[in-house]
């Protein structure tokens, strides 16, 4: 298969689920429950075809970099912004992952969203996000990831509240929005810092000229700063501390929704966009990036442990996992990193798609009982689900143990690998914060991910309802099954203990840094291209001008000067060391996860010691834990009142003062007015009126006379004759 | 050149809606109500005629345009141009000549304008569907206010864009003080004193220009050679020339409206039907930024380049003061739908300011782009409220919530509009917005990231209006149909009126956001032609 | 005594004099008519006392039978008017017939 075909099939995988929402927008209403059918079978299309992409990819041009497509979006006549598609080894494998987990949980709501009034259109917006987050993957560029980034952003807060009645899931929808916004509004400066200095978004393009040696605003800070603000994006919507509170929130949205984006995917997006734009990063940002993957896997892991939502258990879970995998990639365990994205995608979504199982089982149990006051979702109210729900039980088991990171399966694969990857870190750069919370969070999370199993599953029923729940049909347990499998470890390596040599780390080497060498950790740099780099900088001038000349002629500059003076494999210190670090690291991490399992053994299911014993220790740990530490009420305290407190403040201005400034003119003009009016009216006017008034009053005076009675006029003809006759005589 | 009956196709665009409202006039209006109902039914299906031809007119216009010839300061490059001697008077005391042309054409900066004009007043029709009093009065005002925005956007000559200017007042100040709310005559009278507190700002700038180049032509305004030496506005940075330029800012940044001078705009929109409020939000506010390129950009580039890092301000102000205060409606004042939408319209034109003050392609193009799309979203959301008052007769968040299920047509192009507005990737208004910010960036970077915050905000009071309006519970009064005797709605949903008004813009808004090309290509060579002239006459003058 | 030209004149003087009284006090237009009567009647003394003591000759006796004559003529249609006054109003009140008056 060419190169075109790959991009051509591609755009077709990516326009197919676009179509599908189109479809099912517009004509949902009509086929009622057949729009799940048409939604699942399009979306197995897309996966049969996004695997044939994948697989093609892989095999044939394994070595190659990206395959891509590029067009002009906007012209403006003199520059014109260029968006494109791209398809490498990493856009491959994540093309695996969202049609696949796409295509289960299409095939699990058949099922779940069985009843829901709103069916086709609960089909119609997993479309929509299938399509945005594609396109996110086959971006080559920052813009077309941006874009797609955000439309990802819609379609999760269409599917948060998509119970939209509920106030608490409207709520949900619209805190995640603002929360990812906050996060893609750092993103959308980086864009600009990158448009105003490269005056493209291509990746390689950009990666390029950092490479020759642009720098925004020719520092070095700006170049972390813009690396720092691009991560921005992924802290939104990846959930890292500080912007993590979304994400528990988000299990409002029904429960397929909750694993196919907020476990598996979407919340992947920020990682896969770190990884992607990996070579841009320096090493403060690097350092940026592990600090806070590690906060955020530690503290998301101590607040898992006391809650009892069974959703939120899980998603303060993947807020930990997905911050081991930004501290993978922020430690330079590249691989380890993107490798944990992937399988903490099935596993995640496994048990997701479980706990939809059994919040669905509880769901029927007590609509046969007539109960509706119950939380269905409150593991207290759980409790023997293993013999009633054995699928179910068995599955969950395994991503259970995968996401402890215990041999032969998946999930100690890549969690080992980070792992190995932060002690090598921490041993080369005198950071050793981030090993220490990484290993802690892989302890705690081993602990709380079994006490939830015990509560759940194991045990006595704790209330009727739980005791007669049933097993779910197919169309929930086939996709159960088929992510359990994929839990295993012999899908990306046949050793189950080191993936080095697997197919999927050969694939996925980390990129060369791009940034300039005195801007990276020098345990990162390539050995043997130091002399290089000199020169690079050395002569800056004349090598622009020659990644000038290779621009027009069409070849990626930064590839060719790159293979020109590097060799094909680059040996880091670093790499040396992770290889070391490995054996301890494993043994370590196995310590960690068994103590984790025993304890809560030892606590929930053989009660050896009361739990309400520790929190009766220290109570306020307990209550930190439980209260998410708070975070919501610092938020909503500081940030939010802040801002609405602003905002009054700016209403209350705008109406008072500048307002009453134009009311307060305009008044002065109405005053202005009534005094010369009452000038006019009294002084101007009066003087017309008394003129007016004189003469009428004089012709009163003189009409008096003229009675118009002959003898009157007679009688003054004669007194007039008299007095001419004195005068006269 | 196309001509009929020996007119351009400019003059047809302007003074038809003049025709249609002799035609509405010399109808009478009826003695009973079933005649009344008749010559109604007759006055709407002319406006919408006289629209729809203008609609078309601009389409073609469109569709002949000349992307290669930029305009701008160059009357040979200008197209479709109509030029007759109009008031020529000579040996007048005083004023010696007067020298008035009728002067019309189109660049790439005015092309997107009339085809907003033409679009919008064609939908706001349909939006008047509903009037009921005395309706040929409003038909007539409505067809004399298109003409007068018609005109501002062809006009090529001072004097006549002046005029034009005037004459849009006139029709707006009836339309909102006899078919607005409660409170009309105090929002009509606010909006008269305010756009003509502005207008005698030009009118002297005009005046002063008059006399240093001694005629109205805009063309020989621009070119500096021209300039009597006598004149106060002689000589390039000189301080009457900065003193000119700020007055003649003013007066346009009323009608923008920025802040400080924004507050006659939400009364103005509270008060005014629903179709006066869709063509102010969507025609109006753009003459005001349309001025500034058309007149003070290019006349006095010297002040441009002077004033820019204010222009950004007070841009910049705009987008956060004017998101601070939609979102402080939630808090303060009665939660009017209208409010909120009126203020993030001063938000969303201070994007409009930010980028034209950035002086780069990307934030030019930006702000022009956005003037179109602001035009077709605003729009669009003032209808949006408009279905819901039809019906509800209220306006205030707090009588709303649950709409969704009632009305499940309606809340799919509700969302489409509020994603517009709040800039969404695929919609359009997102490709303005972010052209906006990379320019701006390039000038002013701290600016930018400032402005930035306006799109959290934004989805803020957005998300939450939306949130108010459709989710939630469905308050008991509703329940019910909203016509119980179904004589004017059959159905609870919007009907097929109001989806002719709307389905358009949304496919706009959809289209422009995927193709952006489409309207891009338009206005790239004028706007270049722009930047590059004021940049280098700016420059020229502070050496 | 000897009666003398001023014997007549004041005689003639109080007969206007009540003429004239009568006819701008008078209401009923009988008695106004009479009262002229009575003035027209003084001029005819008039007449005839300085044609008999003024040294004329028959001129004033000539103009005061024209006068006596005119006299009844005046009479007769003034008194047709007033018998047309009486029918239309019935009454002969001067004061109250004041219908063309403007």
């Amino acid at each position: 298969m060419t190169p075109e075909m790959l991009l051509n099939l591609s755009i077709v995988i990516l326009l197919i689920p676009i179509l599908d929402f189109a479809f099912l927008i517009f004509f949902g209403k009509k086929l009622g429950r057949a729009s799940g059918f048409i939604g699942t079978s399009v979306l197995g299309i897309d996966l049969i075809l996004a695997l044939i992409v994948a697989f093609v990819r892989l095999t044939q041009y394994p070595n190659e970099t990206m395959q891509q497509y590029k067009f002009d979006w906007i012209n403006l006549g003199n520059t014109s912004v260029t968006l494109g598609i791209g398809i490498d080894n990493l856009t491959a494998i994540m093309l695996i992952v969202v049609t696949l987990i796409s295509f289960l949980v299409h095939l699990f709501s058949m099922e779940y969203m069985r009843e829901d009034s709103r069916f086709s259109r609960f089909y119609a917006y997993l479309g929509l996000f299938t399509f945005s987050m594609l396109g996110i993957v086959i971006a080559n560029n920052f813009l077309n990831m941006f874009i797609f980034w955000e439309l990802v952003g819609v379609s999760s807060y269409l599917l948060i509240g998509f119970w939209y009645e509920k106030d608490s899931a409207a709520n949900a929808g619209k805190k995640a929005f603002i929360v990812n916004r906050i996060g893609d509004l750092g993103f959308l400066i980086g864009l600009m810092i990158i448009y105003s200095t490269y005056g493209t978004f291509i990746f390689e393009d950009v990666f390029g000229k950092i490479h020759a040696g642009i720098l925004p605003f020719n520092s070095g800070f700006w170049l972390t700063l813009m690396g720092i603000l691009v991560f921005g994006g992924a802290i939104g919507k990846s959930a890292q501390f500080p912007l993590h509170v979304w994400l528990p929130d988000a299990m409002e949205g029904p429960t397929p929704v909750s694993a196919l984006i907020h476990a598996a995917t979407m919340v992947a997006a920020g990682v896969y966009l770190t990884a992607r734009v990996y070579p841009m990063f320096t090493a403060d940002a690097l350092l940026f990036i592990a600090y806070i993957g590690a906060l955020t896997a530690f503290i998301a892991a101590t607040i898992a442990i006391t809650q009892v939502d069974f959703k939120r258990v899980l998603a303060y879970s993947t807020v930990s996992q997905l911050g081991y995998m930004v501290m993978g990639l922020g430690v330079g365990a590249f691989t380890s990193g993107f490798m944990h994205l992937v399988t903490h995608a099935w596993f995640k979504a496994l048990l997701f798609l479980a706990s939809g199982s059994v919040i669905h089982a509880m769901h029927h149990s007590m609509h046969k009982a007539h109960n509706h006051d119950m939380d269905p979702q409150d593991i207290r109210n759980m409790g023997g689900l293993r013999k009633t729900m054995p699928i179910t039980y068995i599955t969950f088991l395994f991503a259970t143990i995968a996401i402890s990171g215990i041999p032969f399966t998946s999930g100690f694969l890549s969690k080992d690998g980070i792992l190995a990857g932060t002690l090598a870190f921490g041993e080369l750069s005198g950071h050793w914060f981030i090993p220490i919370a990484g290993f802690g969070a892989a302890a705690i999370t081993a602990f709380y991910m079994f006490r939830l199993t015990i509560i759940a599953f194991h045990g006595k029923p704790k209330t009727s309802i739980a005791e007669h729940t049933h097993e779910n049909n197919g169309f929930i347990t086939i996709p159960l099954i088929i992510l359990a499998v994929l839990s295993l470890w012999f899908f990306y390596s046949m050793n189950p203990l080191n993936p080095d040599e697997g197919w999927f780390h050969q694939r996925t080497q980390a990129p060369q840094s791009a940034v300039p060498a005195s801007l990276m950790w020098n345990f990162m740099n390539p050995e043997k291209e130091i002399n290089a780099n000199e020169n690079i900088n050395v002569s800056n001038n004349r090598l622009h001008t020659i990644s000038n000349e290779l621009n027009k002629t069409g070849i990626p500059a930064f590839l060719v000067t790159h293979t020109l003076v590097s060799q094909p494999k680059v040996e880091t210190e670093f790499k040396e060391t992770l290889h070391h670090a490995h054996v301890p690291a494993m043994i370590l991490s196995l310590i960690v996860a068994i103590s984790g399992i025993i304890l809560s053994f030892v606590y929930y299911q053989f009660k050896v010691y009361d739990p309400d014993s520790i929190v009766n220790l220290y109570p306020w740990l307990y209550k930190g834990s439980f209260n998410k530490w708070f975070f919501d009420e610092i938020y909503q305290a500081t940030f939010i009142n802040g801002t609405i407190g602003l905002a009054k403040v700016g209403a209350w201005f705008d109406f008072n003062v500048i307002d009453g400034i134009v009311n307060f003119v305009a008044a002065i003009g109405r005053g202005l007015g009534h005094i010369t009016g009452i000038f006019d009216f009294h002084i101007i006017d009066g003087l017309v009126n008394l003129s007016a008034k004189i003469s009428g009053w004089l012709g009163t005076a003189l009409r008096k006379p003229q009675s118009g009675t002959i003898q009157a006029y007679l009688v003054l003809t004669v007194l007039g004759l008299v007095v001419l006759i004195l005068l006269f005589i | 050149m196309f001509t009929f009956l020996g007119l351009g196709p400019l003059t047809w665009i302007t003074f038809l809606p003049i025709l249609g409202m002799i035609i509405i006039l010399l109808i009478p209006s009826g003695e009973d109500d079933l005649a009344k109902a008749k010559s109604q039914n007759l006055y709407r299906w002319i406006t919408v005629g006289v629209t729809f031809i203008q609609l078309v007119i601009s389409i073609f216009l469109v569709l002949n345009f000349n992307l290669k010839f930029a305009g701008v300061n160059d009357p040979n490059s200008m197209q479709f141009v109509e030029r007759a001697n109009w008031i020529y008077l000579s040996g007048l005391p005083l004023l010696g000549n007067l020298k008035i042309q009728y002067f019309i054409g189109i660049d790439g900066i005015s092309a997107p304008m009339v085809l907003l004009t033409t679009i919008v007043s064609f939908l706001a029709t349909f939006a008047s569907w509903n009037i009921k009093k005395s309706a040929k009065g409003y038909f007539s005002m409505y067809l004399l206010l298109v003409t007068g925005m018609m005109g501002v956007f062809v006009a090529l000559d001072f004097f006549l864009f002046y005029v034009f200017w005037e004459l849009m007042l006139l029709p707006m100040y009836f339309l909102i003080g006899i078919w607005g709310g409660a409170n009309k005559e105090y929002a009509a009278i606010k909006f008269f004193l305010y756009t003509l507190f502005g207008s005698v700002f030009m009118l002297l700038v005009m005046i002063a220009l008059y006399f240093a180049v001694g005629s109205f032509n805009m063309f020989d305004m621009m070119d500096f050679a021209k300039y009597s030496h006598s004149s106060i506005l002689y000589g390039m940075g000189s301080n009457w020339r900065l003193i000119a330029f700020a007055a003649l800012f003013v007066g346009f940044a009323i009608k923008v409206p920025s802040v400080p001078f924004h507050t006659w705009l939400p009364d103005a929109h509270v008060e005014a039907p629903t179709p006066i409020s869709v063509i102010l939000a969507g025609v109006l506010l753009k003459m005001g930024t349309y001025g500034m390129l058309r007149i003070a950009w290019p006349m006095f580039p010297d002040a441009v380049m002077y004033f820019q890092n204010w222009i950004a301000v007070i841009g910049l102000v705009s987008i956060v003061y004017g998101a601070l205060c939609a979102l402080g409606q939630f808090k303060f004042g009665k939660r009017d739908f209208k409010k909120l939408i009126a203020y993030s319209s001063v938000s969303h034109m201070g994007y409009v300011v930010l980028g034209m003050a950035s002086m780069t392609t990307e934030g030019m193009v930006g702000a022009i782009f956005q003037m179109f799309n602001h035009g077709t979203i605003t729009a669009m959301l003032f209808m949006i409220v408009g279905v819901i008052y039809d019906r509800a007769h209220t306006r205030g968040l707090d009588d709303f919530g649950g709409l969704a299920n009632k009305m499940p047509v309606y809340t799919g192009i509700m969302t489409i509009a509020f994603f517009g507005a709040i800039g969404l990737p695929g919609l359009s208004g997102f490709v303005s917005e972010a052209m906006v910010f990379l320019g701006t960036f390039k000038t002013y970077p701290i600016y930018a990231m400032i402005a930035g915050s306006g799109i959290i905000l934004g989805a803020s009071y957005m998300l939450w209006a939306l949130q108010k309006v459709f989710f939630g519970k469905l308050p008991e009064r509703w329940s019910g149909p909203w016509d119980p005797t179904h004589k004017i709605y059959k159905t609870d949903d919007v009907n097929l009126v109001e989806k002719v008004a709307l389905v358009p813009l949304v496919i706009i808004i959809i289209y422009l956001g995927i193709n952006p090309n489409a309207m891009i290509g338009l206005m790239s060579n004028s706007v270049n032609h722009l930047i590059e002239f004021v940049k280098l006459s700016g420059q020229v003058a502070h050496l | 005594m000897e009666i003398g030209l001023t014997h007549f004149l004041i005689i003639s003087g109080i007969l206007f004099s009540l003429g004239l009284f009568g006819i701008a006090t008078r209401k009923n237009a009988i008695m106004v008519l009479m009262s002229m009567e009575l003035i027209l009647n003084s001029a005819n003394i008039n007449f005839i006392a300085f044609s008999r003591f003024g040294g004329f000759n028959m001129e004033g006796q000539i103009a005061a039978l024209f006068v006596i004559i005119l006299a009844a003529a005046e009479v007769a249609v003034a008194l047709a008017i007033v018998l047309n006054i009486y029918q239309n109003y019935h009454h002969v009140n001067v004061d109250e017939i004041n219908k063309l008056k403007g």
